[in-house]
């Protein structure tokens, strides 16, 4: 694992709100092709990190380095272009589209700078990532109409779509039933053999099916990380995270 | 038919019947019409940046003016042709929408209303502050011979009401294709999804920004050419055409024909203009007339005139 390069690099990143420290000097290190999951108790700071790497907000200090570049200038959408992906906490799809306009709203940013004729392109590209998750069927249907759980998924078919080098998925399967997690853990296995995955998640089970490395947070700072064998042993993450779930 | 085709059809259709009208109509609902079609150029423009990309400006009186004063005033006193006095309307306005699009898309929601309202206002007030060359509230007429267009070697005379109705309808059919191109292009599907969930637009990889900016000077050109356009064709420029009234109105318009469809701007303007007159000939207290029609419109028809139609019986309707 060590002798991967890493994709991504934070050096002490901070973000204060008020006098709340949510993310406090965080040192993290993501290899390139890894599947890593982020997992601390709620309020722990995980959402305010990868908001802070993918430049959705701006960090009080500290830098973020993507393959060495450090990126923590450019705007978010510029951070998306070169490849990071965030799929949001919050579902926030376009509900009065389609699904499959939601998605290609994605797929077709990439082609807008070549100006190619690309319609067919991003259609196979969006019909391609429902397939993936599993929506195809219902490519046609107002996104607002589906279920919770499929919306979440359109919320990951777009991230897919933007066929990122790093995959940030804030807590995915909060909502999904036990049959739909079954389905997501398969694709994330398919997604993470190419794409570095940046895993939020609270359902161990799923952590533990899919993350080679765990990186635990808590106050804002990295409690631990290391591989699953590691973090269930370790005694202070039992303190502060395992033992209050159990 | 696909949904496109439809769509190109009726909108063709409605230029077939504006064409028809000028032959059939009286002279004065004629002359009605022209004015109404120019004024639904203004209304088009601002459907652009209100009902599609979400900017709910109250400055877009800016604009029209810029255009208006713009062509006014180089026809008025440097004795410009109508063409170059057109184009400087339309530079005029375009040039302003870009300092002030740069400014006021820095703020959203009611901090934009109020940034570009102070716009307007401060356009408004240049416009009375040089009444040497503007005459200000009074206004420019200008003479007969800033109204003679030439095109392929023939002249004509912007006095004439056929040639004014003609030229009108021109501009429109103009503005009003090239808008059912843009807003189906995929920087016009951005527009609508940018204007629902920015923060989402701009986490798939969108300069939010860049768009609103684009989509802002597009939208004050067409203003613009609307104003210059207006200038010209009724050989009049008063500062009244800067005033507040001439922000809201175009608001009124869109909103009473369908924000975010490409006719509803023409069928709320042609609704309020005719409201006006209607009313106004019975009884000076016309305003409390049009604005109770204007309160049931938008009770009983909340997303406009053209809006009702796409959600009750044509779907496709863009
Ligand atoms: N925009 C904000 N303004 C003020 N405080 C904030 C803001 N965003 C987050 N916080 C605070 O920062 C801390 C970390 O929040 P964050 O959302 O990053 O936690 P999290 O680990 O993602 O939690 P959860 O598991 O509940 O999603 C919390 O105390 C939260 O209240
Ligand atoms: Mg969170």
């Amino acid at each position: 694992m060590a002798a991967l390069r890493p994709l991504l690099a934070t050096e002490r990143l901070s973000r204060s709100f008020g006098g709340l420290k949510a993310v406090d000097n965080v040192d993290f290190c993501l290899a390139e092709g890894e599947t890593r999951a982020l997992i601390g108790p709620n309020g722990a700071g995980k959402t305010t990190l990868v908001s802070l790497i993918c430049g959705r907000m701006p960090a009080s200090t500290g830098r973020v380095l993507l393959e060495g570049r450090d990126i923590s200038r450019l705007p978010a959408h510029k951070r998306v272009r070169q490849g990071i992906a965030y799929t949001f906490q919050i579902t926030s799809i376009f509900a009065n589209l389609s699904v499959l306009d939601n998605v290609a709203l994605a797929a077709q940013r990439q082609f807008l700078d070549e100006r190619s004729s690309s319609r067919g392109r991003v259609e196979q590209i969006s019909l391609d990532a429902l397939a993936q998750v599993g929506l195809a069927p219902y490519a046609l249907q107002r996104a607002g109409s589906l279920s919770y759980g499929h919306q979440r998924l359109v919320e990951v078919a777009m991230g897919l779509a933007l066929r990122p080098r790093l995959l940030i998925l804030d807590e995915p399967t909060q909502g999904l039933s036990d049959g739909e997690i079954e389905t997501f853990i398969a694709l994330i296995r398919a997604v993470g053999e190419f794409t570095t995955v940046l895993l939020i998640e609270h359902n161990m089970d799923v952590v533990m099916a899919l993350a080679e490395r765990i990186t635990v947070m808590d106050q804002g700072r990295v409690l631990a990380e290391g591989t699953r064998d590691e973090i269930r042993a370790n005694p202070a993450v039992q303190r502060a995270y395992l033992g209050s779930v159990r | 038919m696909t949904p496109g085709t439809k769509a190109l059809w009726v909108h063709l259709c409605l230029v077939v019947l504006l064409f028809a009208l000028n032959f059939l109509l009286p002279e004065y609902h004629r002359g009605i019409l022209s004015r109404v079609m120019v004024l639904s150029v203004f209304a088009m423009g601002y459907n652009l940046a209100f009902g599609y990309a979400g900017m709910l400006s109250l400055g877009h009186a800016m604009f029209f003016a810029a255009g208006l004063y713009g062509a006014g005033l180089t026809a008025y006193h440097l004795g410009w042709s109508v063409w170059p006095a057109f184009g400087a309307g339309f530079a005029a306005g375009t040039i302003l929408a870009v300092i002030a699009g740069i400014l006021a898309l820095r703020t959203k929601g009611v901090a934009f209303m109020i940034v570009t309202l102070m716009f307007a206002q401060t356009f408004y007030l240049a416009t009375l502050y040089f009444t040497t060359y503007t005459r200000g509230e009074e206004g420019l007429v200008l003479p007969q011979s800033a109204r003679a267009l030439s095109l392929f070697g023939i002249s004509f005379s912007l006095t004439d009401p056929t040639v004014r109705y003609m030229l009108a309808l021109v501009l429109l059919a103009l503005v009003l294709f090239a808008l059912l191109l843009l807003v189906r292009s995929s920087f016009g599907r951005a527009l609508v999804a940018i204007r629902e969930n920015e923060e989402r637009m701009r986490m798939l990889g969108y300069d939010v920004f860049a768009n609103k900016l684009s989509a802002l000077i597009v939208s004050a050109a067409v203003c613009a050419s609307a104003g210059a356009a207006y200038a010209l064709l009724f050989g009049y420029a008063g500062s009244g055409f800067a005033s507040i009234q001439y922000s809201i109105l175009p608001l009124l318009w869109v909103l009473l024909g369908g924000a975010a469809t490409t006719l509803g701007p023409i069928f709320g303007t042609l609704f309020m203009f005719y409201a006006v007159d209607i009313t106004s000939s019975y009884t000076d207290a016309y305003m409390v007339v049009v604005g109770l029609a204007l309160i049931l419109l938008i009770l009983y028809f909340p997303k406009g005139i053209a809006g009702a139609i796409r959600e009750r019986w044509l779907p496709w309707l863009p």
